[in-house]
């Protein structure tokens, strides 16, 4: 690399100065303006950048909530009602960081279920699919810990609970509960590092999402035939095909936002955590927040505390190591017949597991859990690695444009057939 | 363009699905069902019957709030409930604020103002409970949301007080309720046809009654009601057409692109 100004093309002579020598402007040229992007994205492509502005929505919205919130037991539930009765627009801010977190997780798990469908976590994109989950786990701990914050029954309950997990791991459990709660209880102290760590996390996930779209666009993207483009005649530039696309599809997802925010925007929260937190009543169910219950379910599903924990734990860390699970040289799930349905199946039992967590740990919820909780570590485990040695994929087209352009290479499956028989 | 429908649909049945399972979750934790009740403010575009709320606040000043207290809201807050300032100044005066302390270090008692909170009946959750038979009334602030059902749950309950079943037993000091948890409130059914005498002449039936405080609690847990169903109506309409452009834009860029 040489050393000295950059080299800039840029024809307006002040940006061109700071351009020489901070290429910002060539640098966002490149990977938002010219970045040769696949041409056949569908719209599950838009939940990345979904998931980005929500980020920043939570973020914004977040700082100002922060300006007016106490975080002290005796203060934080009025505090959050003062919110919404005299700050300006207040009710607006807090019911947007309030839905705003679902959201979050509506797109991150479509987002998710995208990168598996279509094999996006196969190589050379394994750290890009790792460090997603990475974001995954600091959204679940920012999510979890912004819940205690209203200071109502849930959360004081919610997070008793989920804390004292911890104390199932032999010797050191009961010490590492101590620890998290600085105290002999959920305290005051516990409410006052989790506003702390609530405020910082979100900043650690906008660096992992740093490093996440760092490595996208070393490797480029997915797409939904799995292969990679074979040329320029593959790719389109970014902008403004793409971003046009996500403005569309930014504009749709702000209408379901809005309509959540505006006109049910308690349909998502638990009543109880409306009522103050009193450590000397239980609340009659203590459920988590919605997006929480698939991996609650698996927790409740082993009878063993210990083995539960492990168990939930292990859920999220197969993730992780998806890509060295699952050999198949295919990505698509286009072109892996035997795949395809094994893994919508997984879907199924992770939205059986959501609906289990949310209803009482008895029968037959409790069966049914025990069976969607073992396919769950089967696909993973059992099924993926098995196909990998047995399926024999369909034959992938040449390549993106000349299936559609065409209509020679080999047929794909499904659908794609369709557009072939126009051409 | 096939495929992309198809995966939108597939993305939308997705995200319905993930909407819908706090319904059913929901659904198993309601163990009684409540009787359906019509309120103004139903619906999306719902106002509260400003007559009725504040039927409602009367049945609350003269009923309720000899146990039950609401410290999120003040005094002023009244006027949005369409008092006028006068009146609601003269709410705020009926009732005893305790201030202080003064210059002597005293605390002292003074009539109500606008700036102030709703007065409490009992100074502290212990007082509380040692006129009430060892029960806590609840603060009556944000009830409509912190209970399933909301306003059909506290009307349910205002008028649910029956003769308990044969064979139930009863706790002692406790009234049976059909809508209540468990069934056994330490609430009294203290609610009687004609309680209050209404300033409108509406018929103080017990029904009616209820109706009104539901309609009233409503307004004090959700203040922002109103301005917050405005404000969506736009912002969706908005943002429908914002969509229409955006798509129209969209297809005029992508047109050069065989796809």
């Amino acid at each position: 690399m040489a050393i000295g100004l950059h080299d800039s093309d840029l024809k307006n002579p002040v940006l061109r100065w700071v351009d020489q020598r901070l290429p910002i402007f060539s640098m966002m040229q490149k990977e938002y303006g010219t970045f040769p992007t696949p041409k056949n994205f569908n719209y599950f492509w838009n939940f990345g950048a979904l998931a980005m502005v929500t980020l920043a929505v939570m973020i914004l919205t977040g700082v100002f909530l922060a300006m007016n919130y106490t975080a002290h037991t005796s203060m934080a539930f009025d505090s959050v009602e003062r919110i919404m009765r005299d700050v300006n627009y207040g009710w607006l801010l807090r019911y947007i960081h309030m839905n705003g977190a679902s959201m979050f997780f509506i797109v991150v798990y479509i987002h998710i279920f995208r990168g598996m469908y279509y094999g996006s976590y196969k190589a050379p994109r394994e750290l890009l699919w790792m460090s997603g989950v990475v974001i995954f786990l600091l959204m679940m701990a920012t999510a979890f810990m912004g819940y205690v914050l209203p200071w109502g029954q849930m959360s004081f309950w919610g997070a008793t609970v989920i804390t004292n997990l911890f104390s199932a791991f032999p010797l050191i459990g009961d010490s590492i509960v101590t620890w998290l709660w600085g105290g002999f209880s959920v305290d005051n102290p516990t409410l006052n590092r989790f506003f702390s760590l609530h405020y910082l996390l979100p900043f650690v996930i906008a660096g992992v999402v740093f490093l996440h779209i760092a490595a996208l666009h070393i490797t480029g993207s997915n797409n939904p035939l799995g292969i990679e483009p074979k040329g320029p005649q593959d790719t389109i530039p970014f902008h403004p095909y793409y971003t046009v696309k996500d403005s569309f599809g930014m504009v749709v997802y702000l209408i379901v936002f809005a309509i959540l925010v505006f006109f049910i925007p308690n349909y998502l929260g638990h009543p109880d955590n409306y009522i103050p937190a009193n450590p000397l009543v239980t609340p009659p169910h203590i459920v988590p927040e919605w997006y929480f219950l698939p991996f609650y379910a698996i927790l409740r599903a082993v009878p063993d505390k210990l083995g539960g924990v492990l168990m939930m734990f292990g859920s999220i860390a197969l993730l992780f190591v998806l890509p060295w699970l699952d050999g198949s040289p295919v990505r698509s799930m286009r072109f892996r017949p035997w795949a395809r349905p094994f893994f919508l199946l997984w879907v199924v039992a992770v939205v059986v597991l959501g609906y289990v967590g949310g209803k009482p740990a008895e029968e037959p919820f409790v069966t049914i859990s025990r069976f969607a909780a073992a396919y769950y570590f089967a696909y993973f485990l059992v099924i993926l690695p098995l196909l990998a040695r047995l399926e024999r994929p369909l034959p992938l087209p040449e390549s993106i444009s000349r299936p559609v352009l065409h209509g020679g290479g080999p047929l794909p499956a499904g659908a794609a057939a369709k557009p072939m028989e126009k051409a | 363009m096939k495929l992309s429908i198809k995966a939108a649909a597939l993305g939308a049945a997705l995200g319905a699905a993930l909407l819908l399972a706090p319904l059913t979750v929901r659904a198993a934790e309601g163990e009684i069902e409540l009787p359906k009740v019509h309120f103004s403010f139903d619906g999306i575009f719902g106002s509260f019957d400003r007559a009725s709320a504040q039927r409602g606040l009367q049945v609350y000043k003269e009923v309720c709030s000899a146990c039950h207290g609401m410290h999120l809201l003040s005094y002023r807050n009244l006027v949005d409930l369409g008092l006028t300032p006068e009146q609601a100044t003269a709410v705020a005066a009926s009732f005893n604020i305790t201030d202080g302390p003064n210059d002597e270090g005293e605390m002292f008692e003074r009539p109500g103002r606008l700036s102030d909170r709703f007065h409490n009946p009992y100074p502290n959750a212990n007082a509380a409970r040692a006129a009430n038979n060892g029960a806590l009334p609840p603060d009556l602030s944000v009830i409509t949301k912190a209970r399933e059902g909301g306003a059909e749950y506290v009307h349910a309950i205002l008028t649910g007080f029956r003769d308990p079943p044969p064979g139930f037993a009863m706790g002692d000091g406790m009234h049976y309720n059909a809508y209540f948890p468990g069934h056994q409130i330490a609430m009294p059914p203290i609610l009687n046809p004609d309680q209050v005498t209404y300033g409108d002449h509406t018929p103080a039936t017990v029904d009616q009654m209820a109706r009104d405080v539901a309609t009233f609690l409503t307004w004090a847990a959700e203040p922002e009601l109103e301005q917050r169903r405005t404000m969506g109506v736009k912002i969706i309409l908005f943002l429908v057409v914002l969509a229409g452009l955006t798509y129209a834009v969209k297809r005029k860029v992508w047109s050069d692109i065989p796809h």
